[in-house]
């Protein structure tokens, strides 16, 4: 695989959980929707949206840690939904993820040494001696010391248990690497640095990131490219430099303006967005952004929700109004 | 003097904090989790004390309202004066638990854990105002009602009857509003209380949050790591570090000329728009934030700090106007820019 070749495709992908089940009929909530797209190898990839937009989900039916209600994923050109034991299996060398909770993703009973271990005794048929020597060669990658191997993940703050755990998932040299959320906890000069080490691992490893987040200035530092999910959709899909200059979506809009900027100087013309994101048991029809839209229109509401439509190069939205509230 | 000048010298003072050191006497050590901190805040301001974990904002704010647990943590030093009520720190509890609710109330980063589940929302309210006034049961209701209107809360006498489960984590906080501003109190403290919401929610938030200042007459001591939030929100500013104020300042000075180390620290590592879709490294702060029983000797930054030089590692400086440089009515606690005690 060559740099830029697609490493990962997703087809209207969707994931439907049960929420009721009624004599008559069961309720769904639909956490993924249908989404679509592809990931380059050496891309960075941001998946950015608030509670409930479906965004961990898709990382985790990406990595087949849930099974998908539809749609394909098509991994380094296979459709890995159709593998099965020892085929799946060695498919988790190949993808990995690091998680929000620097705090509950360690196992508080196993030395840090152990933790980074793992992998390779799941996988694996490494002797003792060279085992050891990956996860000291691993430590020192993430920036942490030999002596840690012996110590127990209480005895670190979060942002040295995020290198354990970004540590962890590198053992086997993953092509793609799953960032759930992976500095939301984290103060914001640790933010600083563990983003810094994953730029840096992914020249150094020339890894693949799909970087899950919910802050936009995060998102926008470390990514190639950016979708913007509502309700279980993506609603914009470009660069990220497209995404900070020229947003499409309404939604994109209005969530960039809700930032506050740390710069008093910049006056901020703010959407401030009307009532609660709905919960996905029950999206509107029509446009699932149409009950907090402010440009919404009659359309937005009677006809089926649009489709993520190309209205500059490499620069999708999901909107009926883009050409016009744009002026394209 | 200007117009705007003279309106900031006649802004009076509602609360004066002296000194104020908050320790827990724990089986490791004491832990100084707030160590001779200072602070005003003047009527109809907003103040922000801003920091990382660890640095004692969290603690400032809970000895204010002397609700420290003790044991292990103790008010052992300062003054905390609320105008009109004198210094806190010397009241009885039953006087404190007047003031509470009443005078200064204080809302908290997580909603759902500081609603009592089992209770409706409107009860809730209701609570708060029966204690502090002398109303029938029906009365207390019907403010709390106005009380959820007031914070935006559509159809109020439905949603006075939910539970707080069947609210989403915004509205939870509108809740946490009305409560702690039910009974007209003159100070609001704010921990953190848009860290646990979406971006969109917390735009709303802030917002109303403003709009209440002025329509209740509440001024606001608000508790946050976001640099954002505190350009959005804040008047004046403390940036707090290993549980002592490094910095404080006008909202605008400390954006525009920040001084301390720490402070030009955090706020270059934020990630901002790029200029010209470049890949740019963040910048960071080396190191990690001591634990408050391993400070290091003299200045608690020193070990981080990129300008650290022979006094800094022997003596902790106090928290002054820059002698060395021109300033805008900062204080800051740095022997960059006071002078050391000599031999």
């Amino acid at each position: 695989m060559e740099k830029n070749d697609i490493l990962l495709e997703v087809r209207n992908l969707k994931k439907y959980f049960p929420a009721s089940r009624t004599f008559r009929r069961t309720q769904w909530v639909k956490a993924v929707d249908g989404v679509d797209f592809s990931l380059r190898q050496g891309e960075t990839l941001g998946l950015v949206g608030e509670s409930g937009c479906g965004k961990t989900t898709l990382g985790r039916l990406i990595l087949r840690l849930e099974e998908p209600t539809g749609g394909d994923v098509i991994f380094e050109g296979e459709n890995i939904l159709l593998y099965k034991h020892e085929k799946l299996r060695s498919l988790r060398r190949e993808m990995q993820i690091i998680f929000q909770d620097p705090y509950s993703s360690l196992n508080p009973h196993q030395m840090v040494g152990s933790i980074i271990e793992e992998p390779f005794l799941l996988h694996t048929r490494t002797d003792k001696k060279r085992r050891r020597e990956q996860v000291l060669s691993l430590l020192e990658v993430v920036g942490l010391l030999p002596t840690h191997y012996y110590r127990y993940p209480h005895e670190f703050s979060g942002g040295q248990r995020q290198r354990i755990g970004i540590a962890r998932a590198l053992a086997l040299n993953p092509k793609l690497l799953i960032c759930d959320e992976p500095v939301s906890a984290l103060d914001v000069s640790i933010q600083a640095q563990v983003i810094n080490l994953l730029e840096d691992l992914q020249d150094k490893f020339g890894l693949t990131y799909i970087f899950i987040a919910h802050d936009l200035n995060v998102v926008e530092h470390v990514s190639d490219r950016v979708a913007v999910m509502y309700l279980g959709r993506i609603v914009e899909l470009c660069s990220s430099k497209q995404l900070y200059e020229s947003p499409f979506h309404p939604y994109t809009e209005a969530l960039f303006s809700a930032v506050p900027e740390p710069d008093p100087t910049i006056t901020q013309h703010q959407i401030i967005l009307e009532g609660d994101v709905p919960s996905p048991l029950h999206s509107p029809p029509g446009c699932h952004f149409n009950t907090r839209c402010p440009y919404v229109i009659d359309k937005c509401r009677k006809e089926p929700a649009p489709v993520l439509e190309e209205f500059t190069p490499k620069h999708s939205a999901r909107c009926w109004r883009v050409r016009e509230i744009r002026n394209i | 003097m200007s117009q705007t000048q003279l309106a900031e010298k006649n802004k009076s003072l509602l609360l004066d904090v002296e000194e104020l050191s908050t320790h827990f006497f724990t089986e490791e050590g004491i832990v100084r989790a707030v160590d001779r901190v200072s602070l005003r805040l003047s009527e109809g301001d907003t103040l922000g004390i801003v920091g990382e974990s660890g640095c004692g904002k969290s603690v400032t704010a809970l000895s204010i309202l002397s609700l420290i647990p003790d044991p292990p943590g103790k008010i052992v030093g300062g003054k905390i004066t609320l105008t009109g009520r004198g210094d806190l720190t010397k009241l009885t509890e039953a006087e404190m638990r007047k003031i509470r609710g009443n005078e200064i109330s204080m809302i908290f980063q997580e909603p759902m854990t500081s609603l009592n589940p089992v209770i409706r929302v409107g009860s809730q309210i209701a609570e708060a105002i029966s204690l502090h006034q002398s109303v029938t049961k029906r009365n207390a209701l019907e403010q709390a009602i106005e009380m959820l209107k007031l914070v935006g809360i559509s159809s109020p006498e439905r949603r006075a009857k939910d539970y707080p489960h069947l609210l989403s984590g915004g509205m939870r906080q509108r809740v946490m509003i009305a409560m702690a501003l039910c009974c007209k109190p003159k100070l609001l403290i704010a921990d953190e209380p848009t860290t646990a919401l979406d971006v969109t929610i917390q735009a709303q938030i802030l917002e109303l949050m403003n709009k209440l200042k002025q329509e209740v007459g509440t001024s606001i001591i608000l508790i946050t790591h976001n640099m954002g939030v505190v350009a959005k929100m804040a008047q004046k500013v403390c940036v707090m570090y290993a549980g002592v104020v490094v910095e404080s300042a006008d909202m605008p000075v400390l954006f525009s000329d920040p001084i301390h180390p720490y402070t030009l620290g955090l706020l270059k590592s934020i990630p901002r728009k790029k200029r010209a879709g470049q890949k740019t490294r963040l910048h960071t702060i080396p190191g990690v934030v001591p634990g408050l029983l391993n400070l290091p000797k003299g200045c608690r930054f020193s070990d981080r700090c990129y300008r650290v030089h022979e006094p800094c590692r022997r003596w902790e400086p106090p928290l002054a106007p820059p002698e060395n440089r021109p300033h805008n009515g900062q204080h800051v606690r740095c022997w960059l820019y006071l002078t050391p005690p000599k031999e």
